[in-house]
């Protein structure tokens, strides 16, 4: 019993380990072909696809997400006479955590999804071989373009989630929690500083970087048949967010020492 | 043009392939026959450099392919072209699109130029003026035109076919045999292709070889595989239940 234990124990560690290496591979392997001129034409198709498409749904949780920030944190700072703090605290939290992180998880539920369902059925149907038939380096035709969409396209939606998400904050605070607009502006440019925004920019980047990798490593390895499309699309959602959390952690260290 | 050296090829320790020697000259039609799972489409990839031997080595015209990397083996895979079982065209892209994109790819050529290519080539399978549908839109047979018309566009040297009749009615295989032979007479390709297809096998092959449990058990020119001996190869072209069947049935015409 204790033996089949530590057996399945051991087998999931050389399974996620084999799978590390093969990201850390493929990592190597989309650098390695990044130093050629991209297929701009793919890329762009890629950005309108994965990012300006992802538009809408990231600017509509960013804005309920500052809302409800606001509406908390204005509740609780007002009862301590410290309305004046709330429009900074809102915008810090914007600008270096939740902007980042849910434009991430939003993307990666959209986009890494997308990015694996499609790769993983070009997979199971055989046309990436028929691309390797042809000559066509798989990477650098699938994977870079969507890394690149991903690094350019995450930072410019979490600018717009900064903007909405102080926006939703502002409209709560000013409507419904009775503090000036001018008391929120000031108490804005009085806590934030630029760092706080190129670091969630950083951040995003990561997070890009992270949600185009694995929905590619993903898509392909994907099993056979229909059901391992589907089974790989949902590993490629929960690892891309466990991801970014555990990276955010991290990078929250770095960035904001 | 293609030679196997002593190939073996295992998955998860379970012998696919085992010291497979084998030669295709220039300009010649091999094709392999041999029951579903005996390796037959296994050894087409390593042809290709898909899949890489356990064991061996695959020459492609004078070139040991078996140890290139992918950016090396793509300068030998660009004078071959391969037609998929599930002639895996790229579904987000029109039939003109996949018939293009070696060309748009791989050559300098003017949009012009290619688009004649296409049109040419779609012709030539007998899908004149089909470049906007999508595949989703073609039937099963039409898909494996298309496969064909893509892979001959780069006008390659060597042609790979996957079971190009399979799932098809006998009209249509009868339709793909001929292109296949076409394709032969007028590009001068050499090419192996994996079928089970018997009818098929004798019309378009110069020489047949017979693959079961890893291993080519015979390799002759039609008429040798028809007068062949063995009683596995016997049962498998009569599609007899056993190969003690064709022994029965061989001393009963004695």
């Amino acid at each position: 019993m204790l033996l089949a234990i530590v057996e399945s124990i051991g087998r999931q560690v050389i399974l996620w380990m084999e799978n590390s290496g093969r990201i850390i591979i493929l990592v190597g392997n989309t650098l390695f072909h990044l130093r050629e001129k991209p297929r701009m034409n793919h890329v762009l198709h890629q950005m309108a696809h994965l990012g300006v498409d992802s538009l809408p749904i990231v600017l509509l949780t960013i804005l309920f997400t500052g809302m409800v920030i606001t509406l908390q944190t204005a509740t609780e700072f007002i009862k301590y006479g410290a309305q004046s703090s709330v429009g900074g605290v809102v915008a810090i939290a914007m600008a270096r955590e939740l902007a980042p992180v849910l434009t991430g998880v939003v993307v990666a539920g959209r986009v890494g999804a997308a990015i694996t369902a499609e790769i993983g059925s070009m997979k199971v149907t055989e046309q990436i071989d028929a691309l390797r038939v042809m000559a066509i380096n798989p990477i650098k035709y699938l994977v870079v373009p969507r890394l690149l969409a991903c690094v350019i396209m995450v930072p410019i939606l979490v600018i717009f989630a900064d903007v909405i998400g102080t926006v939703g904050g502002y409209l709560v605070a000013t409507l419904y929690a009775g503090i000036s607009s001018f008391t929120y502006i000031h108490s804005i440019t009085l806590f934030t500083v630029v760092n706080d925004i190129i670091g969630g920019l950083v951040k995003a980047m990561f997070f890009g970087g992270i949600i185009a990798i694995i929905g590619c490593y993903k898509g392909l390895t994907t099993g056979e048949g229909a059901e391992g499309v589907g089974r790989a699309t949902t590993a490629s959602v929960v690892s891309s967010i466990i991801l970014i959390f555990i990276s955010n952690y991290f990078l929250s260290l770095v960035l904001y020492r | 043009m293609i030679k196997l050296e002593n190939i073996s090829m295992s998955f998860h320790g379970k012998h696919i392939l085992q010291g497979i020697d084998l030669e295709v000259k220039k300009g010649e039609t091999l094709v392999v026959i041999g029951p579903s799972g005996s390796g037959k489409s296994t050894l087409l990839r390593l042809m290709v450099g898909l899949l890489k031997p356990t064991q061996g080595e695959v020459w492609i015209k004078g070139q040991e392919i078996s140890h290139l990397s992918e950016d090396n083996l793509n300068k030998v895979r660009i004078g071959m072209g391969m037609v998929f079982q599930y002639s895996a065209l790229f579904d987000s892209m029109t039939v003109g699109d996949n018939v293009a994109f070696g060309l748009r790819e791989h050559t300098a050529m003017t949009e012009a130029e290619i688009q004649k290519i296409v049109a040419r080539n779609l012709r030539m399978v007998g899908l004149a003026g089909q470049q906007d549908v999508m595949p989703n839109e073609l039937s099963g047979g039409m898909k494996k035109r298309v496969s064909l018309a893509r892979a001959i566009a780069i006008r390659p040297e060597i042609m790979l076919y996957d079971e190009p009749t399979a799932g098809l009615d006998p009209i249509m295989s009868g339709t793909i045999d001929r292109l296949i032979m076409n394709a032969k007479r007028v590009l001068c390709v050499t090419s192996v292709v994996v079928t089970h297809h018997m009818s098929s096998a004798f019309k378009i092959a110069d020489r047949v070889a017979m693959i079961h449990g890893g291993r080519i058990i015979e390799v002759g020119t039609v008429e040798q595989i028809r007068q062949s001996e063995n009683p596995v190869v016997q049962q498998f072209i009569l599609g007899l239940k056993s190969p003690s069947a064709y022994v029965r049935r061989r001393s009963e015409m004695r």
